[in-house]
């Protein structure tokens, strides 16, 4: 790490045990307050499912037989498969699609706060640190971006640039960058005048690298706090794209997807409707306990 | 005071002319406007005649030369795409809708009472219910009413709105047949939208009713209220709830925003005859000066809320207009 001239570190000097203590009391925590603990279990099966779907998925999610049209779970066929929840109106197996539409709904949702709290993050960090009049026009874009009804800001760009999982993606990511850089940017400004700012600029700190070298890791808490919670409000945006036919598109299962095709035989099969909708409750309330815990110990202050 | 509140009125405005070019910019983003526009069997002159005549070969901003457009000063407004729609804007003028051929704003008038309508009643319902759940929570701090209160608003929180109605209309209308599914007219038609739109609100204010109340009655103020022989109800009502009420007001302000958005997949799920309804089915058929219209209409009224919270700011809280 050295560069010629003398660096002082001016971390907190943690070295590798009391790193090691800090996670073990993290985790500790964790253990000790079961609703956290019932988050991560969750998100561990939610993940599993979206990670090992095909070993999983009982059959082939896009698998049609219209001889076992909306057939009630758990329903038991001629040759003796086992359909656990059932199948939809095309006749495929509902556990299997919900299992592969987990994959869409994670990816989506990690990818999309990937690209928003990498956007929001740095917007915050130069408006923060510069002030001014980017710092102005940064906080003029965010009031602009938080005044547009978001649905349909995502239901236009995507009626102009076509559903997809990469225009979802992107159209997700750049209408939602805003809670991060006005958290990383309050973070910046109080932190801008402590004196350990002020020693590096001192001892001939550049900008970029008092930006990235001293702010960013301090900054990161708050913004992983609320990248948890953004996953689950990403999730949830997705499936209501999904939902309005304007989503990842057919054949592919998504949970919003399924929700859409479950709507319309609402009255004689409501195992189409039910599942996916737990499914996308289940996985957000998973993420919420975690993301609350995360809160609780890392910066209370943040109310969301 | 009124140095801070016209402050507040002058960026709403900024705010209004940065969505303006922003509706503007999405409808150019990919290519050729003309193109999209006419149907697919139109020759390359009918095209190029149709582009002509609705003025997309003016630039949209500017062009090359600058200063050509800047001089004589009026002629911004007049050559460029985006100041005639500028002026259209602060005209109320839209266009004609594609599809109904009628001036779009007067599309989007028509049905935003019905909106509103909406909106205001699921922010009733959900104030209504949430504040004293809150409250109640957290004055008997970790009962099992403040447990099992939690618990619900935090499945209601992680609900999406849509299955949420789809649950409501297979349990009130199919099965117990109690309250019609879908359309508009009497109270009735009112109660399965209103609740479903204001369920996610309902969770975030009861939550956030409960941490502010917690905080505030853990204050020293309070403790000297208490020692001094205040009764607890009084205590609570008239003096924590004031305090409380700071960051709830600013949540119900920007939940206020939210539902104006998500009415859209409500209106949707219910055949609401609203403007959210009438968005969706509007970008579904590329119908580009009424979906305008409608997130102009949409994101202004959010505005005009927001400027009202802040008003409603500073009288509970006056400090704010010093800072």
């Amino acid at each position: 790490m050295s560069n010629g001239t003398a660096t002082l570190e001016l971390t907190s000097g943690i070295d590798a045990r009391e790193r090691r203590q800090d996670l073990l009391r993290i985790i500790r925590e964790l253990v000790r307050n079961k609703a956290a603990l019932l988050g991560l279990v969750i998100l561990i099966v939610i993940g599993v499912a979206a990670v090992f779907a095909p070993y999983l998925s009982p059959f082939d999610p896009t698998f049609q037989s219209v001889t076992q049209r909306l057939k009630p779970p758990p329903w038991r066929d001629a040759e003796g498969h086992l359909f656990v929840l059932g199948t939809d109106h095309l006749g495929r197996d509902i556990l299997s699609r919900l299992i592969y539409g987990a994959r869409i709904s994670l990816v989506i949702g990690v990818s999309a706060v990937a690209l928003a709290g990498t956007l929001g993050t740095l917007l915050g960090l130069v408006a923060g640190y510069r002030g001014g009049a980017i710092d102005d026009l940064c906080m003029r874009v965010t009031d602009t971006m938080l005044a547009m009804p978001f649905i349909l800001l995502a239901l236009a760009v995507i009626a102009v640039l076509g559903p997809s999982l990469r225009n979802i993606i992107f159209v997700l990511g750049i209408t939602s960058w805003v809670s991060y850089a006005r958290v990383v940017r309050a973070e910046v400004l109080t932190l801008r005048t402590r004196e350990f700012i002020a020693a590096a600029s001192a001892l001939g700190s550049g900008g970029r690298r008092i930006v990235f070298r001293h702010l960013l890791p301090n900054v990161l808490t708050p913004v992983i706090v609320i990248a948890t919670l953004e996953v689950a409000r990403m999730i949830i945006l997705e499936s209501a794209l999904s939902f309005l036919g304007l989503g990842v598109q057919p054949p592919t299962p998504t949970w919003g997807g399924m929700l859409a095709d479950g709507r319309a035989y609402l009255s004689t099969s409501w195992w189409l409707a039910t599942f996916p909708g737990l499914s996308i409750m289940v996985t957000v309330l998973g993420i919420n306990l975690l993301g609350d815990w995360l809160r609780d110990i890392l910066d209370p202050r943040l109310q969301l | 005071m009124t140095r801070y509140l016209v402050r507040r009125l002058w960026q709403s405005v900024l705010v209004l002319f940065g969505i303006s070019i922003i509706i503007f910019i999405i409808l150019h983003l990919t290519g050729d406007p003309a193109v999209l526009l006419m149907p697919p069997d139109a020759t390359q002159a009918d095209i190029d005649n149709f582009r002509k005549l609705m003025g997309f070969n003016d630039p949209l901003f500017i062009r090359w030369p600058p200063w050509e457009y800047l001089n004589p000063p009026w002629r911004f407004l007049t050559d460029t795409q985006y100041g005639r729609f500028f002026i259209g804007v602060t005209h109320g003028d839209f266009g004609n809708s594609f599809r109904h051929q009628q001036p779009a704003m007067s599309l989007v008038m028509e049905r935003m009472p019905a909106t509103i309508e909406l909106t205001l009643a699921a922010m009733a319902i959900a104030i209504s219910i949430a504040v004293p759940v809150g409250i109640l929570s957290a004055v008997r701090r970790n009962s099992v009413l403040d447990h099992a209160g939690m618990v619900v608003a935090l499945l209601g929180q992680s609900m999406p709105v849509y299955w949420l109605g789809i649950m409501f209309i297979l349990l009130f209308a199919v099965r117990l047949d109690l309250l019609p599914a879908f359309g508009s007219g009497s109270w009735q038609h009112l109660v399965l939208p209103a609740t479903t739109l204001g369920a996610f609100s309902m969770a975030r204010i009861a939550r956030l009713t409960r941490s502010s109340m917690l905080e505030v009655l853990g204050q020293e103020y309070v403790r000297t209220a208490r020692a001094k022989g205040v009764s607890e109800w009084r205590l609570v009502l008239r003096h924590a709830l004031k305090n409380a009420a700071i960051p709830v007001i600013t949540i119900i302000g920007l939940d206020m925003g939210t539902l104006l958005g998500g009415a859209v997949i409500t209106e949707t799920i219910f055949a609401w005859p609203g403007v959210g309804r009438l968005a969706v089915q509007a970008i579904s058929y590329r119908d580009y000066p009424l979906v305008q219209s409608a997130v102009f209409l949409l994101a202004s009224i959010f505005v005009l809320i927001n400027f009202l919270v802040d008003i409603l700011y500073t009288c509970v809280d006056p400090r704010v207009a010093y800072k």
